[in-house]
């Protein structure tokens, strides 16, 4: 049986006591008691359990060195601690090999490498590539800097009225001769989507063209293999996954990294440098230039050690359970909409309630405790596309309750008649 | 729930941010900006009379932001009627310092027309609240680009 599938009994109570932000109180003041901490703003990034914690903080206390080029003791203790990351994410991601998987500082970092070295090289003017409206803006300005400089073209898949991606619509921008890339998110961090990424690859080389997955929200949410969606590329990133910030991953199949060029130059990423020629070192390494992100690499093993424990399997049911308890909860709200009601969704809730700016549902709900994100989510096109300025967005995790469901909706409850 | 949001959300706040009054782009102006504050998405277009002694002699404003935004620029429309282009600039930096900072930090921006100093300053209790002092600043911070000439601005 795949172990991601584990079908131990998910004990979401004794889960919390791994994470030790969420017994704390927030607004206390003297004379007022605090309220408990309901986090829903996951999708922004996740807290962090005792496991990761404690490997960064004993691995700078007792393992510390650089990595990659020390011949002494520490430095070879680092470099397979750091290294063995490198394992667990190709696990993690059932990719083929562990040299099909860069490190790089951010999700948001893996596309710009991806669209310099890989759009910078393989792609000419008069190129297309197909993104969707949902995107991030992390998965748009760095196509469209690119634009700037070859002179490529950008299309948009749209999405339909419940949030679902137009396969249709994406069908048709296929049919063009000139794409050569679809970089589209698994899953979306306003409206929850998760796309069917094994058809849009199917789709996307049919075409001809080559496909890449932003799985920023979806990988922490559900068991991705990159080989069974046959995704070209795959990016993900370690703080939304309970690891710490600064870490990103991005997968890429090894004909097409050792086919691009480095991203950036430095050290570490190269085999000799004279002033006269340098020459670069194998994939995945020539795309680490400079010192990499060591501890964070340490704590972002542990977050997979630690999810792989509890099954991405069950952490997907336990979401889905919470999605479909906060849904119905939700929608029996008089003025409430959602946002995004795919039939195939993470548990990411976006709404608006008429006649109050989700800027001041972010401020009522959070005095009772409940931690939402509002504003554009950094998905601005996608605002527009559903005519609204911004939403409110409670996203869950593997650690969240129902009675933290039922604390969000009797928090925008209480918006409603405030501002009534 | 919210009671210790009360100092926030006053009755008057709530009012204006409902029912915002010189809402809407006038026939005439002869000074308007557009100001925006990127984190939220807010947009909002301020339009000024400014007549030949250089008095502000109609101010509109529209656009769409939280109740905050909204209520400061329908009070802050209000109380620019009348007063001299210098006078306007000496409220914002008093207004400014209202959102930013304890009364005995305030600095002096010169003469202050006491009543309108009086109806702003039921939007001090965002001094509490500094993810949301650029919601009540955007308005005066339009209003500010708008006389000196600047057709957009934001309040980063």
């Amino acid at each position: 049986m795949d172990t991601r599938l584990s079908n131990a009994p998910f004990d979401v109570e004794k889960i919390r006591q791994d994470f030790p932000i969420l017994t704390r109180l927030v607004h206390e003041k003297p004379g007022r008691p605090g309220k408990s901490l309901v986090y829903l703003d996951n999708a922004a990034s996740a807290q962090k359990p005792r496991a990761v914690i404690d490997a960064m903080a004993n691995f700078m206390a007792h393992d510390y060195s650089n990595v990659h080029r020390g011949v002494h003791y520490l430095s070879q203790v680092a470099t397979t601690l750091y290294e063995a990351t490198r394992d667990k994410t190709a696990t993690f991601l059932n990719a083929p090999s562990r040299d099909t998987i860069v490190f790089t500082r951010s999700a948001t970092e893996a596309f710009n490498l991806v669209a310099s070295s890989w759009g910078g090289t393989h792609l000419t003017a008069g190129d297309e590539i197909i993104l969707s409206v949902m995107e991030h803006h992390a998965n748009i300005v760095p196509w469209q800097l690119l634009r700037a400089r070859t002179g490529i073209v950008i299309k948009v898949a749209p999405v339909l009225d419940d949030g679902t991606l137009d396969l249709d619509a994406l069908a048709d921008l296929l049919k063009s001769p000139k794409v050569k890339l679809v970089s589209i998110t698994h899953g979306s961090n306003v409206l929850g989507t998760v796309t069917p990424a094994a058809e849009i690859a199917r789709m996307a080389h049919a075409a001809g063209a080559k496909v890449l997955f932003d799985g920023s929200q979806a990988a922490v949410h559900m068991p991705v293999d990159v080989q069974a969606i046959d995704a070209d590329f795959y990016i993900m990133t370690g703080h939304k996954l309970y690891g710490p910030t600064g870490f990103g991953v991005l997968y890429g199949k090894a004909e097409i990294l050792e086919s691009m060029p480095p991203y950036q130059g430095g050290g570490d990423m190269i085999q000799s440098v004279s002033f006269e020629e340098t020459t670069f070192r194998e994939v995945p390494h020539r795309f680490e230039a400079g010192t990499p992100p060591i501890v964070e690499g340490i704590g972002f093993g542990a977050a997979i050690d630690y999810v792989t424990a509890l099954g991405m399997g069950a952490i997907h049911a336990h979401e889905q359970r919470l999605l479909a308890y906060a849904t119905e909860k939700l929608r029996a709200i008089d003025g409430l909409r959602l946002i995004g009601t795919s039939p195939t969704k993470a548990a990411i809730l976006s709404f608006t309630i008429d006649g109050v700016h989700p800027h001041d549902i972010g401020t009522l709900v959070d005095r009772a405790g409940v931690a939402v994100r509002v504003g554009r989510h950094c998905a601005e096109p996608l605002m527009e596309r559903f005519g609204v300025g911004a939403t409110a967005r409670a996203s869950f995790a593997l650690y969240n309750t129902e009675a933290e469901a039922d604390a969000l909706v009797d928090a925008v409850r209480a918006v409603r008649e405030f501002f009534n | 729930m919210f009671d210790d949001l009360r100092d926030l959300y006053q009755e008057v706040i709530l009012d204006h941010g409902k029912h915002p009054r010189n809402f809407g782009k006038p026939e005439s102006f002869n000074r308007m900006a557009r100001g925006e504050n990127p984190l939220c998405g807010d947009k909002i277009n301020v339009y000024l009379t400014i007549d030949a002694d250089g008095r502000v002699a109609d101010a509109h404003f529209d656009g769409r932001g939280c109740a905050i935004s909204q209520a400061s620029a329908s009070l802050m429309t209000e109380t620019l009627k009348g007063k001299t282009e210098v006078e306007a600039e000496a409220l914002f930096g008093h207004f400014h310092d209202l959102c930013t900072k304890d009364d005995h930090e305030h600095t002096d921006h010169g003469p202050l027309d006491p009543e309108a100093v009086e109806r702003l300053d039921v939007l001090s209790g965002v001094r509490e609240f500094p993810m949301r002092v650029k919601c009540a600043t955007l308005a005066w911070h339009t209003m500010h680009a708008a006389i000196s000439g600047d057709e957009k601005t934001t309040t980063e």
